[in-house]
Order: C-alpha cells, then structure tokens, then sequence
C-alpha cells in the first residue's frame, strides 16, 4: 500500500518505537558511540531474541519472518528516530540483501539463517578510496585459486566493517563485476573517523584474502544494482524516521524556551519555520514510504521512486538538521544538546549511497533515455 | 435488507440497480438531477433527509465508479455552489435547505463568495460591509472583491458587519443574498496576467430578508470557517477539472456547457500552478535536457512535484479510510505553491530568451509567459502561504496563536484601513 499502513503494520510500528524508544535512549546512544565498534553483541543479540528485526525481510525458508520492505522500512524509519547503534542496515539490509539477490539457493540456506536470528552481522562492501557510490568504480580484483578466490585491493567506507563476521564484496573477475563472501576475520581492517560516531565506517585492505564467490562469476552488475535501489529506500527511510525526531523536538524546546518574556514558538519566524520544516519532512515521508511500496509491489521504475525518495530525505534531513540547531541557538551548537547526534547522522546519510544531486540525476536519466 | 448491505459489495450492486432503474441519458439534465437528488445517491454522505444516504466517506470512490461504469452524469459540483451547499448543510435552516440544495445540485442555481473586501483580504474577520435592519429586513452596503462569477451568479454568500461594538469576530452575519437585484452591481478585475476572472461587487442598499440570515446573527464567523474549511479541502492539486463526456445524447451536451460555462473563468488555473506536466517534455524538445545545471532544476522540481502528490494522495486515503487527518492533510496549498513557483523557475531557465516575449509567437505559444505571469497568484489565492503556515503552526503544531491587537475591543476602535 503507497499511501497507508494497514492495522497490522500500524501496531508493529507503535510497539517497535515503544521498545526502542526504552532501549536506546540518547545516553545509550552516546555509551556506544564512544566505542571502537559502535554496537554490542549483547544488546543485538537481545533485540533479534525479543523483536527478531534482523529476520523481518528474510524469507521463512531461510529462518526469517517473511515480510516485505515496507515493514523492513518501519524497522529503518524507527531505529532511525533513536538513532540505534545496532548493525541492522549494514547486516539486514545491504548483506541479506546481496545473498538474496545474487546468491545461489545453496548459499542463501546456508547464509541467511545465520544473519536472521542475528548470530551473524553481515555487510556490504563496494565504494573504494575513489568515493564512486556506483559498481563502475570498482577495482578491487579476484582470481581463482583452486576451488576458491583470492581478492586483492581495498574496500572504503564499509559500514560497520570492523565488526562485520561475513563480508560481502564487489570485486572484478575475467568475466566482470562478481560478488563475493569473505570471513570478517581474514581481512586487514581498521576503523576510520567518521564524521557520524552513531554508524561506524572501516577501510578493509585485502591482500590474497581466500573468498567464495557469490553466485555467478561476472553475474553481479543486475543483482547490484538492485541491492542499491534497496538500500536507497531503507536508508531513505531510516533518514525520515531521524528527520521527524528531531523536528518534533525542536518544537518542544521552542514551546518551552522564553526569551522577551514570551516563548519562542509565540514568534512568527519560528512559526513559519516549523511549518515549513513540517511540510518537508512529511513530503520525504510520503516518498519513502512510497518507495517501500514500491519495491513490495515489484514496480518496473522502482529505481525513479528510490532516488526520489533518497534525494528528498537527503534534503529534508539536513535541512531539518539545520533548522533544529538554529531552533536551539546556542545551546544547540553545544556537545550536551542532543541535536548534534541527529545533525551528524543527517549529514553523513545524506552522502551516503549518494547525495541528492546525484540521485536527481539518476532519476532523469532513468526518465529520459539516451541522457545526457 | 440483505446481509451485505453497507458492505462495499453491497452499496456497488444497489448503486449499479438503481442505475439500471433510473439513467437515462434521454433525460434533460435537471430532470435527470432532481430524480438522482431525490434518490441520495447524488450526495450519499448527505443526511438522508436532505438528498443523501448517511453513508461513509469511504463509499463514495465505489459510488462513483458505478457512475463511471454506466457513463451517468452525478450532481452539479462545480464551482462555488458545492461551498454553498456544504455550509447550508451544517449551518442553515430547513427552510434554507429546502429553498437551495435541490436546485444546487442539479445546477440550476450559480453561487458567488462575497468573503474578501478590498480592505480586509487575509483578515477577512475585518470586513466592514454593513448589513443593518431596517423595518423588516437587512439592508447591505460595501465592496466586495475577487468575487469569482459573480456576474452569473444567482445567490451570494455574504460575510457582512452587524455589530460594531462587538468584537472584531462576533459582530459579523452570514446571509444568503439575492445577486439578482438593483442594489448588487458587479464589475470585472483585471489581473496582472491579463485575464478578468474575478469581479468586484458593489452593495448600495442591497436588500436580504430576514430568513435568509444563516445561523444568527453575531454567529457570522464560525459559519464562514464552514466554507472556508471545505473550500481548503479541495486545494491540495488532485482534483482533476471535471471534462465532461463526448457521447452524443443531448444530456452530455447540456453537461458540457455547463462545464465550459463554470469553467471559464479557471482556464487559467492550470498555468497558476505551474505546469509541472509541460516540463520535461518541453526540456527535450528544447534541448534544455543536455544542460546539466538544468537537469538538476527539473531534477528538483520533479521529484518536490511528486513528493507532494504523494503526500496529497496520503492524506486522501487517510480520509477515505475515515482515520483522524494527520499533519499531511495540512500541507497541500502551501505545498502546491512552492512547486508552482520551482516550475515557474524551471520554466524561465529552459525557455532562455524567449522567456522575454508573451503572446502567441512566444514559447509554448505564449503558455510560458502565461506560467510566469499567474503563478503569483497560487500563494496568494484562498489564504496567502504566510496565512498557511499560521495555520499550521498553530493548528497542527500547537504553536501559539498571532498575539491580536484587535480581537478584544469593539470593532469600532480597531484602526483601519482608510483607503480601500
């Protein structure tokens, strides 16, 4: 459904943000963002145990619980609200989404379990020091060694790639752009400073790293591609889920901060702002969720929809961002404002998979064949 | 009454028999529209009592596919008149009702706002039109503005003053006003973009009977945010205009007229609100399409463009599913003005130079200068967007209201303007 939740998915969205709202208050978030890998075995483990989220999207033959991506995007747009420090996009979403999209029947019974119940953190690892968020960019190379691969090259920007136990990696053969799986552990990896402490980034070196291919030798380009569509839409939506956190608190401080011996929110300024901050970030919702929707009734222009939607929350997030700390003034600028965790998370979201400016493009060449 | 009555099955095979029963395109149009009136299924929301069935909001999309289905004409709905019948419903008397629904929806009688003065346009609670009781009746004197077909129109929803030494808001009447009498003369105003589509209306002893007051008197206001609540309703852009049918039985031809004639002086709209749809065509054919600074305009156009659609198609299934309106039911105008004045933009880069010229030698044959020219006016028209965006703030964010200079004391005092 584009333009409603059903009862069902409206229950489960309200007992989620009940749940997370409890488990990942802002000291928590700011507990785990301190650490080196950003996310505890113990707290994942206990959220797959009571809520099964990693499991959501994955089949039930692969031990899922066999919904689609708009209650996958529920889980996003939640977490995204608290900012949970948990691998679930990097796991749940981009890892069990390349099994599933390239992998063989054989490998998607023995992956996928694994990654539903939360045992296994997977993630995806495609951009190189080049930034390219497209498989073009892709050098990292795979040669055969008897049964298996060997890969060679690096891999940048892999979200939660220091703590990840299987890593799914776009490299090249002979025969193209291929997918493969390596153990987290059999890789010269280090986390890098990101400019968001809530989602941790890692550069993996790769130097004869033995990998099984994933599915077909120079069969990943399709499968990729649809990955990325995916992720567009999950991380769109995730970004709204943060965009209306903290729209809604910004309104509560200006209903509650007196300045001229008024509240702010009395001044029309602030008035007009948060309407307008409303009226962006109910427009990202609308295509996010139509997105969601789109990819769960299989549509042939899913891609449009997904960089629309990702271009919209890529401005709608920031921006409200932006707002938010005006809204606070100075306290706003301060490290004990929360505003900051949610601005960090919009900035580095909104270049993450790719900026607006590059999923317009992507939209008009999608619409416009032969351009530019 | 069979089990599935009420059920969305149900309503379909009754609305589809009682079709078979009754359309019948030999029919004049009015004679058709006062059997359909009288049968509820013109209006099925409606009270039963008054030409509806009681039904859900939900029905009606079923409703109204049955009617597509058979190719038979619904109510009139066009224009001012669906305003008039809406608050008639909710504030008028029976006798109000009798008098005017029925003759509403089979389109015999046109109807005309008489909201704005040329001296209270977003403060339309500072209307200073006078209506004073004379003898046996009221007696109107002021000016109206922007007074959409009031030349045609037979009746006048009047907002006028009563009391001056109440409050600003609680010395105000709503009347129905008889347009067709010497005290009403009505003359056109001419546009920045050229077209006259509204009027101005002048009250010089205009003469309105005493039961033609809706609600009482001091209630003015309360009975205004009626037609104005109803009349934001429809501003959201999904509404399509109505086109009528080309098949050749007489009664398609009456519908036709009567579409041309209420539509006339919209014929613009189209062009007030950018036309979103004309873009990417015309970037291609234009060339403008290779441009990569343009490819990122029309980029943004399009996808803000779909965005609001999406929102607007929210809001609208939240309330045919009869669920509590949720913030995205607010946002339709003033999001439509901020896409029509994007498209106005994306507009001007594409066409370069030609953006210079307007009439038929210019581009889209003169369509591009009549975009730049009436786009203006969509965040201005039905509540300006700084007047949205209060409403917003307040009313859905639960903001403070506008801190009012003029809301305790008696409208007398209040400083005015002096010219109009």
């Amino acid at each position: 459904m584009k333009f409603s939740f059903s009862a069902e998915q409206e229950a489960f969205r309200e007992s989620l943000r009940g749940y997370l709202a409890e488990r990942s208050p802002t000291k928590e978030v700011r507990r785990l963002m301190e650490t080196e890998a950003g996310w505890e075995r113990e707290g994942w483990a206990r959220l797959n145990a009571e809520m099964g989220l990693a499991a959501v999207r994955i089949p039930e033959a692969y031990g899922g619980q066999g919904f689609g991506f708009s209650e996958q995007c529920i889980v996003m747009e939640e977490m995204g609200r608290v900012l949970l420090c948990a691998p679930f996009f990097a796991s749940a979403v981009l890892a069990a989404g390349a099994i599933l999209q390239a992998g063989t029947e054989a490998q998607k019974a023995a992956l996928l379990p694994g990654i539903a119940s939360g045992a296994v953190v997977g993630t995806l690892a495609w951009v190189e020091e080049s930034g390219r968020w497209d498989a073009e960019g892709t050098t990292l190379s795979a040669a055969r060694d008897g049964a298996g691969w060997r890969l060679d090259g690096h891999k940048s920007f892999v979200i939660d790639g220091h703590t990840a136990d299987l890593i799914v990696v776009l490299g090249r053969t002979e025969a193209g752009l291929s997918l493969f799986t390596v153990d987290g552990a059999a890789v010269s990896r280090r986390a890098v400073q990101g400019i968001d402490p809530t989602r941790k980034l890692a550069r993996l070196a790769f130097a004869g790293v033995r990998a099984e291919l994933l599915g077909e030798d120079g069969g990943a380009s399709e499968p990729f591609a649809r990955v990325m569509t995916e992720a567009a839409v999950g991380l769109a939506n995730e970004m709204v889920g943060g965009a209306e956190r903290l729209r809604e608190d910004a309104l509560a401080y200006a209903k509650m901060r007196m300045q001229f011996g008024k509240v702010i929110a009395g001044f029309q300024s602030m008035k007009h702002k948060q309407a307008d901050m409303l009226m962006e970030v109910e427009l990202a919702k609308s295509a996010a969720y139509y997105a969601a929707a789109a990819l769960d009734d299989g549509d042939a222009d899913v891609a449009v929809a997904a960089s629309i939607a990702k271009a919209a929350a890529s401005e709608a997030y920031l921006q409200t961002a932006i707002h938010a700390v005006q809204i606070h003034g100075g306290i706003g600028f301060t490290w004990d404002n929360e505003t900051h965790l949610w601005f960090k998370r919009a900035k580095a979201s909104e270049v993450m998979l790719g900026d607006a400016t590059l999923h317009r493009e992507r939209m008009m060449q999608a619409m416009v064949e032969g351009t530019p | 009454m069979s089990e599935a009555m009420g059920s969305e099955a149900g309503v379909r095979a009754e609305v589809r028999a009682w079709l078979a029963a009754n359309w019948d395109p030999a029919l004049g149009l009015v004679e058709w529209r006062t059997r359909l009136a009288h049968s509820g299924w013109g209006m099925p929301t409606w009270p039963t009592r008054w030409y509806g069935r009681e039904m859900p909001e939900a029905m009606v999309p079923v409703i109204e596919e049955e009617f597509d289905q058979a190719g038979a004409i619904g109510v009139a709905r066009i224009g001012i008149r669906t305003l008039a019948a809406a608050t008639i419903l909710a504030h008028g008397t029976d006798l109000q009702k009798e008098k005017y629904l029925l003759r509403i929806l089979t389109g015999e009688d046109t109807w005309c706002q008489l909201f704005s003065e040329p001296s209270s346009g977003s403060d339309v609670a500072g209307a200073v039109t006078r209506a004073e009781f004379q003898g046996n009746q009221w007696v109107v004197n002021g000016q109206k503005v922007w007074t959409t077909s009031a030349h045609k129109a037979h009746w006048g929803l009047l907002l006028a003053r009563t009391n001056w030494d109440a409050p600003k808001h609680r010395g105000l009447s709503y009347f129905i006003i008889d347009m067709k009498q010497p005290g009403v003369s009505v003359s056109p105003l001419r546009q920045m973009n050229g077209f006259a589509s509204f009027n101005q209306v002048f009250l010089t002893d205009a003469i309105v009977p005493p039961e033609m007051i809706v609600s009482t008197e001091g209630d003015g206001w309360t009975v205004t945010n009626t037609t104005l609540m109803h009349e934001r309703r429809g501003a959201d852009g999904l509404r399509a205009q109505p086109k009528g049918s080309d098949r050749p039985e007489r009664i398609y031809g009456e519908e036709r007229d009567e579409i041309a004639v209420a539509l006339e002086p919209y014929r613009w709209y189209p062009s007030r609100a950018g036309r979103v749809d004309m873009v990417l065509p015309r970037a291609i054919e234009t060339g403008a399409i290779h441009d990569p600074v343009v490819r990122q305009e029309v980029g943004k156009l399009l996808v803000m463009a779909r965005c609001a659609e999406w929102t607007a198609r929210r809001a609208r299934a939240a309330k045919e599913q009869g669920k509590p309106q949720g913030p995205e039911g607010s946002l339709g105008k003033l999001a439509a003005s901020v896409v029509a004045r994007a498209a106005a933009r994306v507009h001007t880069q594409m066409t370069g130079a030609g953006a210079l010229l307007a009439g038929p030698e210019a581009a889209a044959g003169g369509t591009v200068a009549e975009i730049l020219l009436s786009v203006p006016a969509v965040s201005i028209a039905g509540g300006t967007d700084e007047i949205q965006r209060n409403i917003i703030a307040e009313r859905v964010l639960g903001m403070p209201r506008e801190p009012s200079e003029d809301t305790k004391k008696p409208f007398r005092d209040v400083p005015r303007n002096t010219v109009g």
